[in-house]
């Protein structure tokens, strides 16, 4: 379509425009080439399944993956049913009268608002609520509904997106069968949407791991072994932020830190990517 | 229906933990005492909102151009296999967490710009930390902006014999304006609220910052920072930052609305 011969100009053009996306190519190489080249060396079956010792600098960070297993599922259970009945009650219910369409405008409105909530002032709001009002204290548990709560913005857009795209037809079908809406929704969207709903899901599940600003004064800083969910526990990520900047030496196991929660990050995009084409696929 | 409540809760919250700081006293002190220093009830938060615009600005201006250059490369320059695999990759990095950005600007750039000037942790790192970090998403938003403008337009352009800048110049860049600012409003919300990265890189002095070497606090790290230990007034001051945070995002979130509105209204009448 671009078989268009080019100009002395156009060439000169193009090796300029060419120089800016190799610089961030080049510099991205250097950060990633940097956390796994440092990283691997302290990678290793003891580091995953060991304790920490020494504030971080020795030791594994067997805990650590726990408290973030644990704070994702938390999450995941707060989010899940809530973002789930929102996008329903949205693509299914909200346009059928005037003051649904109205109510929808808002909710939507406020789901944009959420999302552009920095993730510290989320975090703030989870301190005074779920750690002070609730008597939670720094727990896992406050951790994962202050998480439920950051994710549900982009939950609930990937959801309703999901069930939107089910062809109408399906719909009028099934209501002409003499199926109930409930049972429309049990039986034929969310088969129909899972897909999509399960990439919606595993978004979520990825910005959730990602992030630490929230967690910092909900689930808070300690190393031990979380033995319930009313237990403080270290998320990965503060880990790392932690080891950074709080333990001196600390660079090597944060390296190897940073390499594991890339990794899992990797490993979702890439569950991700595949569900997303197997869901395409279907649609062929 | 309750995500729109947790948004008014938040709000209420905020509210609520700010009022004894904001309808006492000390609720002027925000713009007029001499420096920032809670524990002796010194409330100065300007260069800490100053240290805030000044990264955001400086990233969003570094994040721009190459964001945008690389848009029109992947799109109407390079060959379609590099435009593709860059978007994924692109894709894969707007996943890497903040805190390793934050991580591997303190064990890397801060000591790169320490040996050039000053002690490293600076605006200037905070700026490109900040910059990069927005990069893929920036870029992705931009590359999308570009994909929009319909192919007839295009391919009719060159049938009319324009050069390719030209192209893109009078043809595409106008048509994905709109999309483009979206863009940049929605980047500069990301960059106003992100802690971690800066917070690691930007040295958190809360003197007002007069060079590109001096280190800045951002508000969102100036909340990281105190409120583990910050009690009664001290906490109070740091919800009502947290409050000048929020109106700073609104701010911006209204301007990207009313973008919108003005787009969607100049559609209806062409």
């Amino acid at each position: 379509m671009m078989s268009k011969a080019m100009s002395q100009g156009d060439r000169i053009i193009q090796m300029g425009l060419c120089c800016p996306a190799l610089i961030i190519c080049g510099v991205f190489v250097w950060l990633l080439f940097d956390v796994v080249s440092q990283g691997i060396s302290g990678l290793s079956w003891q580091f995953l399944t060991q304790l920490p010792a020494d504030a971080g600098r020795a030791g594994g960070i067997v805990s650590i993956i726990v408290s973030t297993f644990i704070v994702l599922i938390i999450a995941l259970l707060v989010a899940l049913p809530i973002g789930l009945g929102t996008a329903i009650w949205l693509a299914e219910f909200a346009d059928e009268d005037q003051t649904g369409m109205a109510v929808a405008v808002w909710v939507r409105r406020s789901l944009q608002l959420l999302a552009g909530v920095p993730s510290i002032v989320v975090g703030l709001f989870g301190y005074a609520v779920f750690c002070q009002l609730l008597g939670l204290g720094y727990s896992l548990l406050a951790g994962g509904l202050t998480l439920g709560c950051m994710i549900l913005p982009l939950l609930i857009g990937s959801l309703e997106a999901g069930l939107r795209a089910v062809p109408c037809t399906y719909r009028i079908n099934a209501v002409a069968l003499g199926l109930s809406k409930f049972s429309v929704i049990r039986r034929i969207l969310l088969p129909q949407a899972a897909p999509a709903l399960l990439a919606g899901l595993i978004l979520s599940i990825g910005r959730a791991l990602a992030e630490t600003a929230a967690l910092l004064f909900t689930s808070g800083y300690v190393t031990r072994m979380p033995e319930s969910v009313y237990d403080s526990g270290r998320v990965l990520s503060v880990h790392v932020f932690d080891l950074a900047m709080n333990v001196p030496g600390g660079d090597k196991n944060a390296y190897a830190t940073a390499l594991v929660l890339l990794l899992g990050l990797l490993l979702i995009n890439s569950v991700l990517k595949k569900v997303v084409n197997i869901w395409a696929a279907r649609e062929n | 229906m309750l995500a729109a409540c947790i948004v008014l809760l938040i709000f209420g919250f905020l509210l609520t933990e700010a009022w004894p700081f904001l309808f006492s006293e000390h609720g002027g002190q925000l713009f007029t005492d001499a420096v920032w220093h809670p524990t002796t009830g010194q409330y100065n938060l300007v260069p800490v909102i100053l240290g805030t615009l000044y990264t955001t600005i400086g990233a969003v201006s570094v994040a721009v151009p190459f964001a945008l250059a690389t848009a029109i490369f992947c799109q109407f320059y390079a060959p379609r296999w590099f435009g593709r695999l860059y978007t994924s990759v692109m894709e894969v990095l707007a996943g890497i967490p903040s805190v390793v950005y934050g991580f591997w600007g303190l064990v890397v750039l801060v000591p790169l710009v320490a040996s050039w000037q000053g002690s490293g942790a600076s605006l200037l790192t905070g700026i490109l930390v900040l910059s990069l970090m927005i990069l893929p998403t920036g870029t992705l938003l931009a590359i999308a902006a570009l994909k929009q403008v319909p192919s007839e337009w295009i391919q009719g352009s060159y049938a009319l014999g324009l050069s390719r800048w030209a192209t893109i110049k009078n043809i595409a860049l106008p048509a994905s304006g709109h999309g483009m600012l979206n863009a940049l409003l929605l980047q500069s919300t990301r960059a106003i609220g992100e802690t971690m990265a800066v917070l690691m890189v930007c040295g958190n002095s809360t003197l007002f910052p007069f060079g590109l070497f001096e280190p800045v606090r951002t508000l969102s790290a100036n909340i990281a920072l105190e409120m583990a230990y910050a009690m009664e007034m001290h906490r109070a001051a740091l919800y009502s930052s947290a409050l000048v945070l929020m109106v700073m995002v609104f701010i911006l979130l209204f301007l990207n609305q009313f973008q919108n509105r003005l787009e969607s209204t100049a559609n209806g009448k062409s």
